[in-house]
């Protein structure tokens, strides 16, 4: 690694450590109802959105009331997005004409965006019009991370109160979270993009001269569509020149600013953050992959700062940034350190001052390894999935970070909400085997972990890996399943873990090679996507509504610290540990076993 | 269910601020203070556009600087389908391309035996990277020089020129912008 | 139960052989199923042994002798883990036959009714014979010196030496009688002087001896909470495992079809795979960790009357201690004498002892001992003097002697004075002194006259117990909040409070008060455990989380507490906390040192499991384990020896130390967990030498 590469990632997590506390502190406010400097603006818009709506800002609700609530609102959400997709044809705002998406990948389609995984089956640029990206898309980026925050809030709301049966209101938390938190730095973050050239505009794609003409070589085909072939029984080809390229355009750089913010992911275009107009210079991929981060640390500080004791939120973010930083390190390491193959075959990998060295198959030459792998450690430890190189691409142990950074359980910052949600039902398995070995019955935040928080704490670290292995096993022994991968061998076996690992973690990020636009991916991963969102929202909101109405048990001398390095360690420990037992088998046989071989 | 009404008039509100109000807002006032980035970054040449500044397009003309391999389809740099490989590492089709690519290089440049630049041979991430490193630049500075019969010196000066170093000079990569120097390559003209 | 059972070993030969048997009986399903983490290994050697029937027919999928050795070694684990309860079990019922032999049917002699109290004597009662079993509520038996008493009951009429030890183990006798807070009997004990007429309070099989057998015999056990908690957190695991292991079959297929060599996993190495993985050290003593910390209870001579009790002892934030006999020894008692002006130290020695003589109150006799201690006065004869010894009364409140003209009185400083003045005399100034700074520091000042002329103050204190501060200390560092309970006003509560270490106290207690402060710190969310002996500790018994009855008390306070205490030592709870402690510090430890294991068997198999489709996963094998068969074979032979290994701590618990949750956790974690990883790489790669050597692989 080079030292500039070194310093380019340490500021990263220096910058975005340093916003935690300004930014965490912001949400508290928001979600305890104080007025902050937006206030002005955004409360007459606020009480307006109440006063439509019909909701008592002050109405508290269960925890079933609240849940009730998400998933009508998120169900609604999908039918959205998914009558948008199947009408596109027939609505404005399409000036490339795209026809109706088919039903199979609508549907995955729909599900990804209601459940903030953002795992795109489609090519962006070919199929989505500016209304299907607008109304349906860009909405449900806004709406579903502020749904993730809900449901943390929830969940916070259940360690401050005490004796109450209700941890807050469902619309009041979605509103606030959406305009008050997303909606101002989504403005910003736009902004700034387009400054460095990312596009946002409502025209239609341009076409420019090539400056040196190409040709393409494309089978011939008759009417049926069926290849033709010569005499010689080897298909027919044609070779046409191509002088011209076409430009894409459209109003990109809003949604990728609320994509990046909202740990959605789902990219403007097909590659998404490698595009040259989606992420335009080394500056915007700084302000894109902050952004990735930024709300699922500073939230660590919004949690603290509301259970009344920060060091709480710090010790979680702790333990978050330890393990994204020793994941990124080993990313880093591998993609520097190259395909051995590239140099056995004459080609230069070793980074310098004028080249980027390392494994660049996949990597854009105005990002370099240092950024390439940053960004893939740090959106698949958000749930984003938004890329700026291809994993598929990655060397094995390279590529094994992004997967195996999922596999945890997107809990490292995590999806905006749900990370933190995720990472707070580890704490109380931790304190849960921490206390028993301090001889107490366990608490957390002074609230007794009993037999109930046990039972759904189980089931949300259970749903993954049953949807992950599950749907997994299932696709390498079906022929449907076999079909998509590009690669074959071991790396076959790895395109398909990482795309259960995606869908099934809510990331929706990709070994893009898998071709996953096909009913079998399209139906299999609209349900894991499902199940990976609302069996673990749900289990929850339980959570939250039984610690609610617990009394908070006072802390002593004999109750553990949870705010101490030893817990941080010991919480660290229970992640990592439970993501290795559940998902070592499997990685050996991808990405390890690749490693292996390639290092032979 | 008495939600209900509440939900359908949340995701109503929700809707027209952030996938009506917000991406209108956004866009105008972008056009007010980036026009330029906001409509693609594009070359004018006089009157005519002539492409991006981001966006790359294919050379494999040993006259001209040759941009990173891509692999969108059908066509090399094709704009309405970015794609990458999505080759994996032990890919033999991936390890024959990069064989191939580095035979490609040598036989465009016969005298030339430096180590190839690894982003010379592997295909970027978009198909559409519009940089090569500087060590890529230069390593074709001599065969450019030599099909142009012009000085390679006026060559890598005109490479140091299009040579961007990293911005604010930490962030990213050095990069050489391919497009505009092999427009200004093609100004220096060929002498026979 | 005799008072060797302290003494019983570990592994006592003949609990031994019970347990072995009752392994077996233990394969049940039935049973079985209530814990699934060793239902799954149940399974799994039922699957392995039908795998190995298959092979025996030629159609099997791993050489016969590869699968039976699996197969076997399943079954041993889940033996292993019945060995381990049954253990726990039988160490129980061995006290519970103890106990048993005092249950003896006895014949009691029954009385028509009761009888009132100032006519009865037992030469002329009629008594009907009818065997203990058939007593119920409400009869009324006699019990004569050198008999047993039938059943639990009350004391009607009389009073009489009881031998308890069969229950207690104390060999000592103690008083019974009718009345007050020491009326109660128990079935099973012998009258050893006088008699008694007992009225029955229990039906047959309700006895407080037949509660105590079914607890010990862990017949009544239920699960409890966090056990519940942790059985619901080790299924869960058991789950992913299960998931982990059974979509390997597909992954391998897979595997084995793009690589074109080697050959699937087989559901042998799977099940082994997946029994090695499962938290099986923790399933495998779960219940005997649970039914081993009621058996320290015992040994601690406490009965919990549930497991859940001593579970919540773990928890207690605050300890109720009552003043007299638990912080200090049960009476005051003199500590100095201080003369007034002008009078010298032997004249006021002298008297106070004279005063005191026949005083037989303790506060009296500590007098006596004090002259004696410290000033050389030797006992005197109060006859042998001709003195008329003056008894406190309610009127004078004032004791002494009158001889050979002197008029010597003590008492508090009012009747002292009022007795002076009466006879001309008068409180001198620095006796007043005196008394106000003694009553300030806690202590009960007793004015000595004699005559006329007052010649001094004996001070009388509360005596704390020695090294109770050093508990209390310790208390503190456990993170428990000691409140001491006292009858005494506030000045002096304070005073003892501060010189025994207490954290808070309650003066002037009365039950409401009692209770009123225990439902405050419940309120507060905190635990709260005490001790009590009388009939009015009863409702703060029943409020209380842990309450601890003496046993020489009421049958009332046994009723509302969820322990009895043999021993009746009200400092035993602090010993009822550790244990509660080191209960749930045995289940964590275990659970984070089966889990922790898992990552040297994943070494063990993963490259085993796959070594003929990927040969270069052989780079996993970190412990250069001889060959796939041995390597499968060691890390099950591990998983179920250490079971067998494990046993001890199981039943001993892991040690508690008084010292900060901080500190505690990190030792465990670096033992229990560090140990849990370190340990299986060098038992694994020992097993696997051992096979090599005896040539099994």
């Amino acid at each position: 690694m080079t030292v500039n590469g070194f310093l380019q990632v340490g500021m990263y997590v220096v910058v975005l450590l340093a916003l935690a506390k300004p930014l965490g502190g912001f949400m508290a406010r928001v979600y305890d109802g104080k007025s902050t400097w937006l206030s002005p603006v955004l409360r007459p818009l606020e009480r307006l959105i109440y006063r439509v709506c019909g909701v008592d800002p002050d109405e508290g609700m269960t925890w079933k009331t609240y849940a009730v609530s998400m998933l009508l609102f998120n169900f609604l959400g999908l039918l959205v997005v998914y009558g948008l997709q199947r009408l596109q044809g027939i609505l404005p705002l399409n000036p490339q004409g795209f026809a109706a998406v088919t039903p199979d990948s609508s549907f995955n389609t729909a599900a990804s965006f209601a459940t903030n995984t953002n795992w795109q089956g489609y090519v962006g640029e070919a199929t989505m019009s500016y209304a299907t990206q607008m109304l349906g898309l860009a909405v449900q980026n806004f709406v579903s991370a502020a749904t993730g925050m809900a449901v943390l809030v929830a969940l916070i709301r259940g360690f401050r109160e005490a004796g109450s049966r209700t941890v807050g209101n469902f619309w009041v938390t979605l509103t606030r979270s959406t305009l008050y938190i997303l909606l101002p730095l989504a403005i910003g973050l736009a902004l700034v993009q387009t400054s460095q050239g990312v596009v946002q505009n409502f025209s239609a794609y341009r076409t420019v001269p090539l400056l040196q003409a190409t040709s393409v070589t494309t089978p011939v085909k008759n009417a049926d569509g069926n290849p033709v072939l010569d005499e010689k029984g080897e298909p027919k080809t044609e070779t046409t020149a191509v002088t011209e390229q076409t430009l894409p355009m459209g109003p990109a750089s809003s949604q990728i600013a609320i994509k990046q913010l909202g740990t959605n992911g789902g990219g403007f275009f097909n590659v998404n953050s490698a595009h040259p107009y989606e992420n335009s210079t080394p500056l915007s991929n700084f302000f894109e992959v902050l952004a990735l981060l930024l709300i699922g640390a500073a939230l660590c500080y919004t949690f603290g700062q509301m259970v009344g004791d920060t060091r709480q939120g710090w010790a979680v973010l702790a333990a978050m940034t330890v393990i994204f930083v020793a994941m990124l390190a080993l990313c880093e390491w591998a993609e520097y350190r190259g395909n051995p193959r590239h140099a056995a075959a004459g080609a230069d990998i070793v980074a310098s001052d004028v080249h980027p060295g390392g494994n660049m198959e996949g990597k854009e030459v105005r990002f370099g390894i240092a950024n390439s792998a940053l960004w893939a450690t740090a959106t698949t430890a958000a749930s984003n999935g938004a890329v700026n190189a291809m994993h598929d691409s990655f060397t094995p142990l390279g590529g094994l970070v992004p997967l195996f950074m999922m596999q945890l359980g997107e809990v490292v910052y995590g999806g905006v909400g749900s990370g933190l949600y995720g990472m707070l039902v580890f704490a109380i398995i931790a304190v849960f085997v921490a206390g028993l070995m301090v001889g107490r019955t366990p608490e957390y935040l002074g609230k007794k972990i009993e037999a109930y928080e046990m039972k759904m704490a189980a089931i949300v670290i259970l749903i993954p890996p049953i949807v992950v292995l599950g749907f997994t096993a299932l696709a390498v022994v079906t022929d449907a399943g076999l079909a998509s991968r590009f690669n074959k061998g071991a790396h076959g076996f790895s395109e398909i873990l990482y795309a259960f690992s995606s869908m099934g973690n809510n990331n929706g990020s990709a070994f893009a090679g898998l071709s996953a636009n096909v009913p079998f991916y399209n139906a299999t991963g609209g349900l894991a996507m499902l199940m990976a969102r609302y069996w673990l929202a749900i289990p929850t909101l339980a959570i939250a509504g039984s610690l609610a109405q617990k009394k908070h048990v006072p802390a002593g001398a004999g109750t553990l610290p949870t705010h101490t390095p030893l817990f941080v360690c010991m919480l660290i420990g229970v992640v990592i540990i439970v993501g290795v037992l559940t998902f070592v088998p499997a990685l050996a046989l991808g990405p390890i076993v690749e490693h292996l071989m390639l290092s032979q | 269910m008495n939600q209900l009404k509440p939900a359908v008039l949340s995701l109503v509100m929700l809707t027209l601020v952030t996938g009506v109000a917000y991406p209108l807002a956004v866009t105008g006032i972008a056009q007010v203070l980036f026009p330029f980035q906001a409509n693609g970054s594009l070359i004018a040449r006089g009157d005519a556009v002539v492409g991006s500044t981001l966006v790359g397009q294919p050379f494999d003309d040993p006259k001209y600087f040759w941009s990173r391999p891509s692999a969108t389809g059908p066509m090399a740099y094709n704009g309405a389908v970015s794609s990458g490989s999505n080759l994996g590492p032990l890919s033999d089709d991936l390890t024959t391309a990069v064989q191939g690519r580095i035979e490609a290089l040598r036989a465009a440049d016969p005298g030339n035996t430096a180590p190839v630049p690894i982003d010379l041979v592997t295909a970027s991430g978009s198909g559409l990277d519009p940089n090569i490193s500087p060590a890529a630049a230069r390593y074709q500075a001599g065969r450019v020089a030599r099909i142009r019969n012009v000085p390679e010196a006026a060559v890598l000066s005109l490479v140091a020129q299009h040579t961007r170093g990293r911005q604010w000079g930490f962030f990213g990569e050095p990069v050489v912008d391919v497009l505009p120097l092999n427009l200004a390559v093609d100004e220096l003209g060929t002498k026979q | 139960m005799q008072t060797h059972t302290k003494a019983r070993p570990l592994f006592d030969s003949e609990i031994v052989r019970g347990a072995i048997v009752a392994s077996f009986a233990k394969l049940d399903p039935r049973h079985q199923v209530r814990n699934p983490v060793m239902f799954v290994v149940l399974l799994g050697s039922v699957l392995t042994t039908a795998l190995l029937f298959q092979a025996l027919g030629g159609h099997g999928e791993a050489p016969a002798w590869f699968i039976l050795t699996v197969s076997l070694w399943l079954w041993f684990t889940v033996l292993f883990a019945n060995f381990a309860e049954a253990m726990a079990e039988g160490r129980g019922k061995a006290q519970a036959d103890a106990l048993r032999k005092a249950r003896r049917d006895i014949i009691a002699r029954k009385l028509a009714k009761a009888p009132s109290n100032s006519s009865f004597t037992p030469a002329d009662a009629r008594t009907t014979p009818t065997t203990s079993a058939t007593l119920r509520k409400g009869d009324v038996v006699l019990v004569e010196a050198g008999e047993l008493v039938p059943s639990d009951g009350e004391i009607v009429v009389g009073v009489a030496s009881v031998d308890e030890s069969a229950i207690t183990g104390e060999s000592a006798p103690v008083i019974r009688e009718a009345g007050g807070d020491r009326s109660a009997v128990t079935g099973g004990t012998r009258v050893l002087s006088d008699w008694l007429v007992i009225r029955v309070t229990t039906d047959p099989g309700e006895t407080f001896l037949d509660r105590m057998i079914s607890m010990v015999e862990g017949a009544k056990r239920q699960k409890t909470p966090n056990e519940i908690a942790l059985t619901i957190l080790l299924a869960g695991f058991t789950i992913i495992f299960l998931l982990a292991t059974v979509t390997l079959l597909p992954f391998s297929i897979y595997a084995v079809n793009e690589v074109g060599q080697g050959a699937p996993v087989t559901m042998t190495v799977l099940t082994a795979l997946l029994v090695c993985l499962i938290p099986t050290t923790i399933g495998g003593l779960l219940s005997a960790i649970g039914i081993a910390g009621m058996d320290r209870m015992i040994q601690a001579n406490v009965i919990a009357i549930s497991g859940r009790a001593v579970e919540a002892a773990g928890d207690v934030d605050v300890l109720l201690l009552d003043k007299t006999g638990t912080i200090t020894l049960g009476n005051r008692q003199a500590t100095a004498f201080i003369p007034t002006d002008g009078v010298g130290m032997d004249r006021l020695a002298d008297a106070a002892q004279l005063a005191s003589l026949a005083d037989e109150t303790p506060e009296g006799r500590s007098v006596v001992v004090l002259a004696k201690e410290q000033y050389g006065l030797r006992e005197r004869d109060i006859h042998a003097l001709g003195a008329k010894f003056v008894p406190f009364s309610a009127q004078t409140r004032m004791s002494g002697v009158d001889f050979d003209g002197r008029h010597i009185r003590k008492g508090s400083a009012d009747a002292i004075e009022e007795y002076v003045q009466a006879s001309g005399g008068q409180l001198p100034v620095p006796v007043r002194g005196h008394v106000e700074r003694i009553a300030r520091e806690g202590g009960t000042p007793l004015v000595v006259a004699d005559g006329p002329q007052v010649l001094g103050v004996i001070q009388l204190k509360d005596i704390v117990k020695t090294r109770i501060k050093d508990r209390f200390a310790e208390l503190r560092r456990m993170g428990i909040k000691t409140v001491m309970i006292t009858g005494d006003n506030p000045l002096t509560a304070a005073t003892i409070a501060a010189e025994a270490g207490v954290d808070d106290f309650l003066a002037q207690a009365t039950p409401e008060k009692k209770l009123e402060l225990i439902r405050e710190y419940q309120r507060g969310g905190r635990l709260v455990a005490m001790t009590g002996d009388g009939t009015n500790d009863a409702p703060a018994l029943a409020q209380a989380d842990v309450a601890v009855a003496m046993n020489t008390g009421t049958q009332a306070a046994k009723e509302a507490g969820n322990m009895v205490d043999l021993d009746s030592n009200p400092t035993k709870l602090i010993e009822i906390v550790e244990i509660g402690k080191q209960l749930l510090m045995t289940r964590g430890a275990l659970t984070t040192f089966s889990i922790a294991n898992d990552v040297a068997k994943y070494f063990a198999i993963i490259p085993a499991a796959f070594a003929g489709t990927y040969p270069v996963l052989n780079a996993l094998n970190v412990m250069h384990l001889a060959t796939p068969e041995s390597a499968i074979l060691s890390a099950v032979i591990f998983n179920a020896l250490i079971i067998i290994g494990l046993i001890p701590l199981a039943l001993r618990g892991v040690r508690y130390r008084a010292v900060g949750a901080s500190v505690l956790l990190r030792d465990n974690l670096l033992v229990y967990g560090l140990g849990g990883i370190v340990a299986p790489f060098i038992g694994i790669k020992a097993i696997d030498m051992v096979l090599v050597l005896s040539g099994l692989a």
